[in-house]
């Protein structure tokens, strides 16, 4: 006689159902996800609701405080800082996913490499280790100084310094995530599965991309929330040391450097790019932490 | 101990020859010219004898050779002059690095401005430390605790922010609401007497505590989770089951444990703040190292860029080893020689 097996309903859960059950229960993560997509919403939507012209000059209107065709007031030049600085995170958004991007790409290029085929890992280690002892601020200075004026003879101001800008913060920030899954694959090519795969003939590019990969996803997804906020927060640091996006083209950074020396005038011009630059790294930085917590499979039981 | 700092020195000498190249291999490749900033009246071949003058009419593998042997060996005989008062060969034939912008020898200028540095980024660290350590231990100790969530929140808003805008909400604050403290740091003043030095102390709060906070944010989450690795271990109940006060088990065993990895990760940190510290001094203005750098490097002053950026990536790879031998010291499992 079969032994009763007790009826409960049993429903189907994948890795990603249980990761969202786990993140759900990290308040301050959900906190950031709603703070994040608040701002982002903001930035992108912001315009509709607010149609002014972030460029427009309106010199009888110079340093004003609120008001209800300013709710935020209005700069030195006239020019209505909401509207600035919806403009400003569209770029500062931007930069900070390009950025991030093009990191993760680079990092995890490397990683694969280095943890996968033996013979690479020295010499890309190596090289990694060197990228990690640059001085990097000072460098990230030094290079958008020597190649501001070729890259925007070449792609025109905005494009030309957007480039720049992702391209200097690319490849000063992969080295961390590198490590990461340099290690992850390390751990993960010893697996039985993979030596399942490549038993039955599976060619080494299909066992990286299938099989290692895949699962090396939740520190790269870790590294990618968090590389967001350094992008952001580099891409501010060297705007607000003059040396970013121009003035006519405004980040939230640059918006900060050209508000701090009106700074006893018009103090809203400071408060508001940089309160939208903490919230935002610090909205990522908690869902990072989420992240973290939920895509680690310790932490994560039943 | 001497294999393993041996071992570690032959790894930092070839990453410094290569930062070292790449550096000078990327100023080099800058388009900007030494004679740009001349009037136009100039003519073309008193140019060209300026370009010669500067030694920039030379292949780049002999001007890469002289500055590395100004770097390593004749800027360090001229510190060593200056610090015993002896002469060693002919030091003034010896040639130095030169800025393009003055003149004078890179390092003189850099030395120039040292003090200020040292002094605003080494105070906010001594304070960081004295703020993270106890913050730290006591999130620890109270795990989950209201001081414990306050604490992790503070310190995530922390290093969240960037010191950028703490700095200029500082400087609203304090500066321009409340007027207490002046936003600008004056480097001419000097302490004589009690009064002088009030002045100083005062100028100095703003930028060291804004970095202060900044490091302190960083420093506690890692004091906080050392703290925690060690203290539910074997020799914590040890402890206790001995009759250890509470006090002694929490500050004389778990903390001097929890400390290695601290202590090599404030010795890891030094470079960082230095790097940092090139912001806050835009934002206080003082005029250290930091603000040196960006004034050279918007004057495209050349040798300055290149000695001021090895400089820093001498800190970064010293202070990667001295981190590494400090673990291997305090810590004798790590020592893998």
């Amino acid at each position: 006689m079969p032994t009763e097996i007790p009826d409960t309903p049993r429903t189907h859960r994948s890795l990603w159902m249980d990761v969202w059950l786990t993140f759900r229960q990290h308040t301050g993560a959900l906190i950031g996800v709603g703070v994040f997509a608040t701002i982002v919403l903001a930035v992108f939507l912001g315009p509709f609701v607010h149609g002014v012209d972030p460029q427009y000059l309106d010199l009888q209107a110079r340093n004003q405080g609120v008001s209800f065709a300013h709710p935020l007031g209005t700069d030195n030049l006239g020019r209505d800082t909401l509207a600035q600085v919806f403009a400003g995170g569209r770029i500062s958004l931007a930069v900070g996913f390009a950025a991030m991007f093009l990191s993760l790409v680079l990092g995890t290029a490397v990683g694969t490499l280095a943890g996968y085929f033996r013979r690479l890992d020295g010499p890309l280690m190596r090289f990694t280790d060197l990228f990690l002892a640059l001085p990097l601020l000072p460098l990230l200075l030094v290079i958008i100084m020597l190649f501001r004026d070729t890259l925007r003879n070449a792609f025109g101001p905005e494009t030309g310094i957007f480039f720049l800008i992702v391209f200097v913060i690319g490849i000063t920030s992969w080295m961390q995530t590198a490590r990461i899954v340099r290690g992850e694959v390390l751990a993960i090519k010893e697996r039985e599965f993979i030596t399942a795969a490549r038993s039955i003939g599976t060619r080494e590019r299909r066992i990286v991309s299938r099989h290692i990969l895949p699962n090396a996803l939740s520190p790269i997804m870790v590294s990618a929330t968090l590389g967001i906020a350094n992008a952001i927060i580099t891409e501010s640091a060297l705007s607000f040391l003059g040396l970013g996006f121009p003035p006519d083209f405004p980040t939230w950074g640059r918006l900060l450097f050209d508000g701090a020396n009106f700074i006893t005038i018009t103090p809203a011009r400071v408060l508001w790019p940089g309160l939208a630059i903490s919230l935002t790294v610090l909205s990522v930085n908690y869902i990072g932490d989420g992240l973290r917590d939920a895509l680690d499979p310790r932490l994560r039981d039943t | 101990m001497i294999r393993f700092i041996t071992r570690r020195l032959m790894f930092a000498v070839p990453t410094l020859i290569a930062i070292s190249f790449a550096i000078f291999a990327l100023l080099d490749l800058a388009p900007n010219d030494p004679t740009g900033q001349l009037p136009l009246t100039i003519p073309p071949e008193v140019r060209a004898q300026i370009r010669d003058s500067l030694g920039l009419d030379q292949p780049f593998h002999v001007r890469y050779a002289k500055w590395m042997e100004q770097f390593f060996v004749n800027e360090p005989l001229n510190l060593l002059e200056e610090a015993f008062d002896i002469e060693i060969g002919a030091s003034s034939e010896r040639p130095r690095i030169r800025s393009w912008a003055t003149r004078s020898p890179v390092v003189d200028i850099i030395a120039e401005r040292m003090p200020q540095t040292l002094w605003v980024v080494g105070m906010s660290y001594v304070f960081g430390i004295l703020i993270a350590v106890p913050i730290g231990v006591i999130s620890a100790y109270r795990q989950y605790s209201w001081f414990d969530q306050i604490g992790t929140f503070i310190s995530m808003v922390g290093f969240s922010v960037p010191t950028f805008f703490t700095g200029l909400l500082a400087i609203i604050l304090f500066s321009v609401m409340l007027q207490w403290l002046p936003s600008i740091y004056d480097t001419t003043h000097e302490v004589t007497d009690l009064s002088s030095f009030w002045v100083q102390v005062k100028q100095m709060l703003m930028p060291v505590m804004v970095l202060a906070l900044y490091n302190a944010a960083q420093l506690s989450r890692f004091m906080r989770s050392a703290m925690l690795d060690n203290l539910n271990l074997d020799y914590v109940r040890t402890a206790r089951s001995k009759g250890l006060r509470e006090r002694a088990v929490l500050l004389i065993h778990v903390l001097r444990n929890s400390m290695i990895p601290v202590v090599t990760m404030i010795a890891l940190g030094v470079p960082t703040i230095f790097s940092g510290a090139i912001i806050t001094e835009q934002i206080f203005r003082v005029n250290g190292l930091g603000q040196l750098l960006i004034v050279a490097i918007q004057g495209a002053d050349i040798p300055l860029v290149q000695t001021l950026t090895f400089l820093f990536a001498v800190l970064i790879v010293l202070f990667n080893l001295i981190a590494d031998v400090l673990y291997g010291i305090l810590d004798p499992r790590i020592r893998y020689d």
